[in-house]
This record gives C-alpha cells, sequence and structure tokens, in this order.
C-alpha cells in the first residue's frame, strides 16, 4: 500500500518534539498572546449570533449528507463546471497531483506562478514538486510569504507564521525579500502596518504580470459549479482575476450540494476562523471568469481511505476553521510543528494518522497529543467530535509490549478478589521499597506521574480490623 | 483505470450500507422585508467597524459628496465602470476613465481610485457584494486601484446572509467586500492595508 504524503517527513514522536518546544519560551509566548487575542474575538462574534447552534447543526448536517452522497456531487460538479466552460481533472494521490499542475503550467509556457494561501497544495508539497520542474511557485498570502522567505515550516492552518511574532517577521523581511523580488524598505520597522506595506510592495509588480495563479478553495458547489475562496488581504482576489490560467486544487471532500448551503458556511466559516462577522474578501467564479482559462483538480490523497471509516470519516467535515488549534492547551503549549503535519493542533492529530496510515512512530503518539479536555469540540462549527476519534485512533494503534504486559498482570490479579487482597498485603509489607520511578522500560509511565503512596493496610483490611470502625 | 473511475469506485465502496441524515434548517432564513431606519443604521455601524468610511446622504447629495471627497484626496484620475449614474459624477471635476477598451492592470495601478456602485449589501456583517453587473464593471477595477468608492442604495441593503445568498446570480463572478483589504497574520490582530484598496469609502444613498 502506498503512503499517503502530507507535506512534511513524519520524523520523531509527539511527545519528544513537544518536550523541545516546550523550552522555547519565546515561542510559547507567540502562542499564547496570539491564540488568547483570537479565542476572544471568536467568543464575542459567536455569542453574537443567536443561530449558532441551529447554523452549527446544519453545517454538520449538510457535511454529513454531502460524504454520504460524495459520489453523485463529485460528478455533478464535474458536469457544472465542464458546462460553463472550465476544465476538471482527477487525481488519485499527491504525485499525480503534482504532475497534472506542472503539465498544466508547462502547456502555458509560464516558468512563474503565484499561488493563493492552500491547504491542498501544502499537503502535497506542490512548490516543492513544481520547483523540480523549473517552475518557481511565489506564495503570496502574508504568512505564506514569512514561512517562504524564512525557509520554515507552517505551523498553524490559518495563520502559518502564528509562531513569529513582529520582530521576527521585520528580520525575515529586512534579510530575505531581496532573494526573492523587491528588498524591504531600508527602514523597515517592526510596526504591523509598515510589514503589510513591505509585503504589499513586495508582490505587486508580481500580481500585474504574472500569467498563471494556483489556488485551492474553501468550497466547490455541486450544483452550479461555483468555486468560493476567503481570504483577507486581496492577495487572493490578485490570484483569482489578474492572471489569464487560473488552477484549483481541491479535495474532494470540499464540495457543497447547492448555492443556498453556502447562507450557512459563510456565516459558520469567518466567526470560526479570523472571529469576524465577515472575512474581507470573498471570490466567487463558476467556470471560466471573464475569458480566464480554469482547470479544477479534484485531489483524493488518502480521503477516501478516511470516508470508509466509520468513526473516522467525520474528520472530512472539517472546513479548515482552525478554530480547535486556537482552544486547545496542548497546541497552546507546542505549537504546531510538533505535530509533524500541515494539519496541526486537534484536527491535525485525527486526520493525519488516518491520511497517512499508524507506520511512523509520530504518526502513533499523534493521538495522544490531547488532555481529551473537548474544547476542541465545543468550537467545532460542523460539531467533530474529535475526542472520541482520538479515543478510538488509541485504541487501534499497537500498544509497546511493556504496557501490554502491565495491562495484562493487572487484568489477571483483578479478576479475582482474593487475588486483590494477597497482592495488597504484599504492597504494604514492601511498601517502603517501591520506587518514586518504576525502573526499565514501565518508566515511561513515570516520566510524566508520581507513583501513589501504598498505603499500611488496603481499605477491605482495615475494615475486616476495625468491623467498619466500631472496634 | 482512469483516476476518475477509481477515485468514484473508492467512494463507492467507503459508503455500502451507510445510512444518510436529515438536514434540519432551524436558523434565521431570508427576512424578505422591507429595508428599514434601523437595518441601514446597523449596516452603516458594522461598516464602520472594519475601520472603512461611511457616509448615509439623500440622492440630491451624492454628486456634491463624491467632488468634495475626490477633491479631498487630490484624486486626478479616476475609472468608472459603465453603469454608473453618469450625474453623480457631474461635479466631479476629474478625468474619468471608463474601461473601454479595458484596462491594462499597470494602467490601473496608475489611477487614483474607482468608483462603483454594487448588487446588494448586508446589514448584519457590514458586506457589499459586486456581481460585475451596470456601475460595478469586471472584478479587477475595484481591486487593483488603492481606493474604493462604493454608493449603495437603502433598497438594496438586506439583513443577513441568507437574504444576499437568495438575490445573487451564482453563474455572475462575485466579489464579497467586507471592509478595506486587512491581514490577521502578524500575532493574529487585524492589520488594514494590504494588496486589495487600503481605504474603503461607502456612500448609502436613502
Amino acid at each position: 500500500m502506498s503512503v499517503t504524503f502530507l507535506g512534511m517527513p513524519a520524523t520523531r514522536p509527539f511527545p519528544r518534539n513537544a518536550a523541545r518546544a516546550v523550552r522555547d519560551s519565546q515561542l510559547r509566548f507567540n502562542l499564547r498572546k496570539a491564540t488568547r487575542t483570537i479565542r476572544a474575538k471568536r467568543a464575542s462574534v459567536v455569542a453574537e449570533a443567536p443561530d449558532w447552534a441551529e447554523l452549527r447543526e446544519a453545517g454538520r448536517a449538510i457535511k454529513e449528507h454531502t460524504l454520504r452522497n460524495l459520489d453523485k456531487y463529485l460528478v455533478q460538479l464535474e458536469e457544472s463546471v465542464t458546462a460553463a466552460g472550465g476544465h476538471v481533472h482527477w487525481a488519485a494521490d499527491a504525485a499525480e497531483a503534482n504532475r497534472i499542475v506542472a503539465d498544466l503550467v508547462k502547456a502555458t509556457g509560464e516558468t512563474e506562478v503565484v499561488k493563493v494561501k492552500s491547504m491542498a497544495t501544502q499537503e502535497i508539497g506542490l512548490n516543492e514538486a513544481l520547483l523540480a520542474q523549473g517552475i518557481t511557485a511565489y506564495e503570496t498570502d502574508l504568512a505564506e510569504l514569512i514561512v517562504q522567505l524564512g525557509d520554515d515550516r507552517p505551523s498553524h492552518i490559518l495563520v502559518p507564521a502564528i509562531h513569529r511574532n513582529r520582530a521576527e517577521i521585520r528580520e525575515i523581511f529586512a534579510e530575505h525579500m531581496s532573494g526573492w523580488g523587491r528588498p524591504a524598505p531600508e527602514d523597515l520597522t517592526d510596526d504591523p502596518a509598515a510589514l503589510a506595506e513591505a509585503a504589499r510592495l513586495h508582490l505587486r509588480e508580481r500580481f500585474l504580470k504574472t500569467k498563471v495563479a494556483i489556488s485551492g478553495a474553501n468550497f466547490a458547489i455541486a450544483e452550479t459549479g461555483t468555486m468560493v475562496v476567503l481570504e483577507s488581504e486581496g492577495n487572493g482576489r490578485m490570484c483569482l482575476t489578474l492572471p489569464r490560467t487560473l488552477i484549483s486544487v481541491v479535495g474532494i471532500e470540499k464540495v457543497l450540494p447547492t448555492w443556498r448551503d453556502l447562507e450557512v458556511f459563510l456565516q459558520l466559516l469567518p466567526r470560526s476562523s479570523t472571529g469576524e462577522r465577515m472575512n474581507p474578501y470573498t471570490s466567487m467564479w463558476t467556470g471560466a471568469a471573464e475569458g480566464q482559462e480554469f482547470h479544477l483538480v479534484l485531489l483524493d490523497n488518502g480521503r477516501t481511505g478516511v470516508l470508509a471509516d466509520e468513526v473516522g470519516r467525520q474528520a472530512l467535515r472539517c472546513i479548515r476553521c482552525s478554530a480547535c488549534l486556537n482552544v486547545c492547551p496542548v497546541y497552546e503549549r507546542t505549537g504546531g510543528h510538533a505535530y509533524g503535519s500541515v494539519y496541526p493542533g486537534p484536527i491535525g492529530a485525527i486526520l493525519t494518522p488516518q491520511l497517512r496510515g499508524m507506520g511512523s512512530e509520530l504518526d502513533r503518539s499523534l493521538p495522544y497529543a490531547s488532555s481529551l479536555c473537548g474544547a476542541c469540540y465545543e468550537v467545532c462549527p460542523v460539531a467533530i467530535d474529535i475526542p472520541s476519534v482520538l479515543v478510538e485512533l488509541r485504541a487501534r494503534a499497537p500498544h509497546p509490549w511493556a504496557e501490554r504486559a502491565g495491562m495484562a498482570a493487572a487484568g489477571w490479579v483483578l479478576e479475582r478478589s482474593g487475588r486483590l487482597a494477597r497482592m495488597q498485603r504484599a504492597g504494604g509489607r514492601l511498601r517502603r521499597l517501591v520506587p518514586r520511578r518504576l525502573p526499565g522500560p514501565l518508566g515511561g509511565w513515570t516520566d510524566t506521574r508520581d507513583l501513589p503512596k501504598v498505603p499500611e493496610e488496603s481499605f477491605r483490611e482495615w475494615w475486616d480490623r476495625t468491623d467498619g470502625g466500631r472496634r | 483505470m482512469s483516476s476518475r473511475d477509481l477515485i468514484l469506485a473508492r467512494v463507492r465502496r467507503a459508503l455500502a450500507g451507510v445510512p444518510d441524515v436529515e438536514i434540519t434548517r432551524g436558523y434565521r432564513g431570508p427576512a424578505e422585508d422591507r429595508p428599514s431606519a434601523e437595518r441601514i443604521r446597523l449596516f452603516e455601524e458594522r461598516v464602520r467597524d472594519y475601520r472603512a468610511v461611511v457616509h448615509v446622504l439623500e440622492e440630491a447629495e451624492v454628486a456634491g459628496r463624491v467632488a468634495r471627497l475626490l477633491g479631498g484626496r487630490g484624486a486626478h484620475r479616476v475609472v468608472v465602470p459603465a453603469g454608473f449614474p453618469s450625474g453623480w459624477l457631474d461635479a466631479a471635476g476629474v478625468e474619468v476613465l471608463a474601461d473601454d477598451p479595458p484596462l491594462s492592470a499597470a494602467e490601473l495601478d496608475a489611477v487614483d481610485g474607482v468608483l462603483t456602485t454594487c448588487a446588494v449589501a448586508i446589514a448584519e456583517t457590514g458586506t457589499i457584494v459586486l456581481d460585475t453587473g451596470p456601475g460595478q464593471g469586471r472584478r479587477a477595477l475595484t481591486l487593483v486601484p488603492d481606493y474604493h468608492l462604493c454608493v449603495v442604495r437603502a433598497a438594496q441593503i438586506v439583513a443577513g446572509v441568507p437574504d444576499a445568498v437568495a438575490r445573487l446570480d451564482p453563474k455572475r463572478p462575485l466579489t464579497w467586500i467586507s471592509g478595506p483589504s486587512a491581514t490577521s497574520d502578524i500575532e493574529l490582530n487585524r492589520v488594514e492595508g494590504v494588496h486589495g484598496p487600503r481605504s474603503l469609502e461607502v456612500l448609502i444613498v436613502t
């Protein structure tokens, strides 16, 4: 079976990545500040919508119904896009999607493309694949630009450079913009407005002259063939409007049945993701708009495998708002890099092991990257029960022999009350010999927990001796 | 087997025997009533929240206000798409480009601003929607220039998102605009002014 590629190599397990991340006090400060800001904003605009619970329920049901009838809606989407003058391509995995896009770009004779921020193209490692074919992809979203210029990795779904503060961003711009185009102004400060202005100047020329753009899409409407992209800066509009050729790489789970369904998702998504009543710009286009050449690449890359899983398939409802990252106590402390995938946080902890399988130590460790507090489920605009999926995946991952042996021994002891009583008496007598940490492979358990103190006698012994305290 | 057939076969295999679900739309649907003074006030307040500049005025005042606003910015050349009421430009005294034949992106980059109408406006979210219809022009016109002045008629203001979706035609290219271009990418705080127009001015004609 082929392994699904998710934009990053699966390396060390989550606990080791996390242990390193929490020692980085700058990172913890940056994340704490950013996640607290966005949590407050989201809470206030969600509280403002009197029918939030009903919108969330409709969002969940529409997505579930769509997934249940995915074959029908994908074929309908293909028909609608084609009827509106667009071209539809199907990609079973990352390699095929990259090949399709590279061939489409080559057919235009261009060697440079501009990109709208997109999780799907991150996931398939499109930029690297294009570079190998002599095509340079320029990221145009401010946060993606920060990541690209800094030769860094994204650490958040919505704000990939969330781990960077303004001073670090200024450094990256001042040092690296010149290598990619127009240099940063000499007197660049770390004022966010000045940094945004530097990005505007750096990318302006490129927007006006580049002939090919690549995007993802937040939603694709089967009924009408309409593609929908939500954004803030206007870089998306630049890419979607000005180039002659537009290629959109879209996961098959992004389809929605009807135009009307947008009335739900255009309320759920902005309030959940940037904590605004509405994001600054949303673009919608159907097929070849205003004389453009339009290609839609429908991407599977492991999604049909997730769809087959009774418990796990709800992860495909995800609209990539990132609210679950912003409320997660684990994410807030470790940041996104520790998850070793372009999908970090709670949704990443259930999506990555399902898409990539549990072959690597990292992917087996991801379902444990949670305290199961349930905050992610509560904020999810499509009600994905992330804690339940985490528990299910924990049960499926192979467990280490020491844990299995320990559990088997505990099971044997607890099976008969006589065995338990004998073990308790032995424990009471030997209690001074019990170490603070368990030895050998059992030490993993006590690394993060204190062993409970063993009492002199058990409750049952005490009861027998004192007749329930009467003697 | 083509990738299309492969993907569809995998989907069908995955879904065998899975029950369908009912969709309950218990949320607030389209309001379908006439815009009230309260709705206009809400729209005004919500657009202003995005740090756009909002003026509420009567039809007879539009031409004078347009002239004053353009003069105040020192604008000399503006793009005005076909279908924009010509009377509103009478007092402006600026060079008006019609985008006919279409201006190049570089030419658009050199103008001082763009004046348009809109297709629909949403009170609850402070959003204006353009559908490239009369007075709105193609999408690039309201994107490349740094200043966008949009005239909204009170009758175009609907209550919420469901009303707007019901009124719009998905076959047309649509641009939903909520305030000036902005980013939340630096420490998750909103900063106005990146690639789209950094100044958005909305005239509400009552």
